[in-house]
């Protein structure tokens, strides 16, 4: 059992937290393009790089697309490399993000959720990274400023993972996160290195027959990520998904070491349950939403309702059997989707928690919530209105609208 | 097929090459394997001109042909050609 070691305490919003982060992280190459609101990450990074604060090859690149293209191919060369995006940057790096889950490129990218156009609109909600959540990249999603700085320095150990090797994604919520400055404790700086730590490399069987560290390296070639026809392809894709598997019992591992010398949790590290032990309703929300749920749920629980709240901090790879364990004896279940699934029935994460929900045999009902596109403000008024109708449904036994809008002016 | 294929367990990760380029084969695209009927067959060569991979073979010590399936892509060409429809294109 480590013990908990003293930390500085910084004021810092999340971008910078970020960029705190990944200095403290030892990276190796990070290339990058700048955009709202994740451009403080980038410029503050820039400037340890000026100051001769860290090692790091800093890459200006002309876009997103090759920003990532920069990041995977230092990686597949054995470097630890980092990059941040949103938005439109992160769609503007779509079919990047695949080929660097493809070529197992652990690379660690801070995206600041942002809304995507048209129209345009630079504000927080999370459809960015929502519409990659098959991309094969690791998703976590910080609830406060504090945790996007914790979170980035598990994403390197997690992502590095001889049994994970994927790229992982931090999402930290534009503007409420991204922009908001918060106290935060930070490791020191050697504390911080030794976590995360050199990173490992496994031995491939290359085409020459050696068995040799997977990289790229001239003394000894291998080709990476060529062509793979039908007949090899779903294999290939079956690895990613053990990837995925492996990282749903890694991460609480990492999790767990890091809160031995940091002294926080949240939750397992997959899923943050606040009030759910005994709860009758509760929401299901990502990110700093959480913060604003965990209030209501506090008034409501000094007024005897008993609510809960089930915060998925991990949303790739989805923690299937946490998600059962923690609802399965809630009676009705409001999911909060800061995106949308146009013609989906509902947004993705309401989705997802409804399909795992559908192997629980006594179910409870399960409502969406579209809210906070665009940057919109939640309120907690509004919060308790999601309660009330939950207390509602479990009073008529019916569900009129399975998909409601938060605050849309009819 | 060239070599056995591997299951997901036993191949790298990330696609990295097992086996040189030299050792890849064009012939192991192919969902249809040219299967011949020697007793139609009237050794009448027209295969072996049509076939656009050059695939197919005279061995003349033999007095025969052969198909080289390290080459042949599956196109069926052979089989559409075959004057006494002695070529049939299988999946196996």
């Amino acid at each position: 059992m480590k013990s908990v070691v003293k930390q500085e305490v910084l004021a810092l919003n999340g971008d910078e937290a970020v960029a705190y982060a990944a200095k403290q992280s030892d990276v190796d190459v990070v290339a990058a393009y700048p955009i709202t609101p994740q451009t403080i990450i980038v410029e503050k990074f820039s400037e340890y790089v000026a100051n001769g604060e860290v090692e790091t090859e800093f890459v200006c690149t002309e876009s997103e697309h090759s920003a990532l293209t920069a990041c995977l191919a230092a990686a597949v060369t054995g470097a630890r490399t980092f990059t941040a995006s949103a938005s439109a940057g992160l769609a503007l790096m779509h079919e990047m993000l695949f080929v660097t889950s493809g070529c197992r490129a652990p690379v660690v990218m801070a995206i600041a959720n942002r809304a995507l156009s048209a129209p345009l609109n630079i504000h927080g909600d999370q459809s960015d990274t929502m519409v990659e959540r098959d991309s094969g990249w690791i998703q976590i999603y910080a609830e406060s400023v504090q945790e996007v700085y914790d979170s980035m320095i598990q994403a390197f150990r997690i992502g590095e993972n001889l049994e994970v090797l994927l790229p992982v994604i931090v999402g930290l919520d534009g503007f409420t996160l991204s922009h908001s400055l918060e106290n935060v404790n930070v490791l020191p700086d050697d504390v911080a290195k030794k976590f995360v730590g050199i990173r490992q490399l496994p031995n491939v069987l290359t085409h020459e027959g050696k068995t040799l560290p997977f990289k790229l390296d001239p003394e000894n070639p291998m080709s990476m990520g060529p062509v793979a026809f039908p007949n090899y392809y779903t294999e290939f894709k079956r690895q990613q998904e053990e990837a995925m598997k492996n990282a749903l019992k890694i991460i609480p591992q990492v999790h767990e070491e890091y809160a031995q010398i940091s002294g926080r949790h949240y939750g397992d590290g997959l899923l943050d349950a606040y009030c759910l032990d005994d709860a009758e309703i509760a929401t299901v929300c990502l990110g700093s939403t959480a913060g604003t749920v965990k209030t209501v749920v506090d008034e409501l629980r000094a007024e005897g309702v008993k609510a809960g709240l089930l915060r998925i901090r991990t949303f790739r790879p989805l923690p299937m059997e946490g998600i059962i364990k923690a609802l399965e004896n809630v009676k009705a279940v409001a999911v909060m989707d800061k995106s949308m699934s146009f013609g989906g029935q509902g947004g993705p994460v309401f989705h997802e928690v409804r399909h795992v929900l559908y192997d629980v045999l006594a179910h409870p009902y399960v409502v969406n919530y579209i809210y906070g596109l665009g940057g919109r403000d939640t309120s907690l008024e509004q919060i308790r209105e999601i309660y009330g109708d939950l207390q509602k449904i479990l009073q008529t036994k019916r569900v009129e609208e399975p998909i409601r809008y938060v605050g849309l002016r009819e | 097929m060239t070599t056995k294929e591997k299951s997901w367990k036993e191949i790298s990760p990330a696609g990295v090459c097992w086996k040189s380029s030299t050792q890849f084969f064009t012939g192991d695209w192919k969902t249809y394997t040219p299967i011949r009927d020697p007793e139609k067959c009237t050794r009448c060569l027209l295969c072996v001109l049509f076939c656009p991979d050059g695939a197919i073979h005279w061995q003349k010590e033999k007095g025969d042909i052969e198909f080289d399936l390290n080459f042949c892509k599956g196109c069926g060409i052979c089989a559409n050609e075959c004057p006494t429809k002695a070529i049939e294109m299988k999946m196996v």
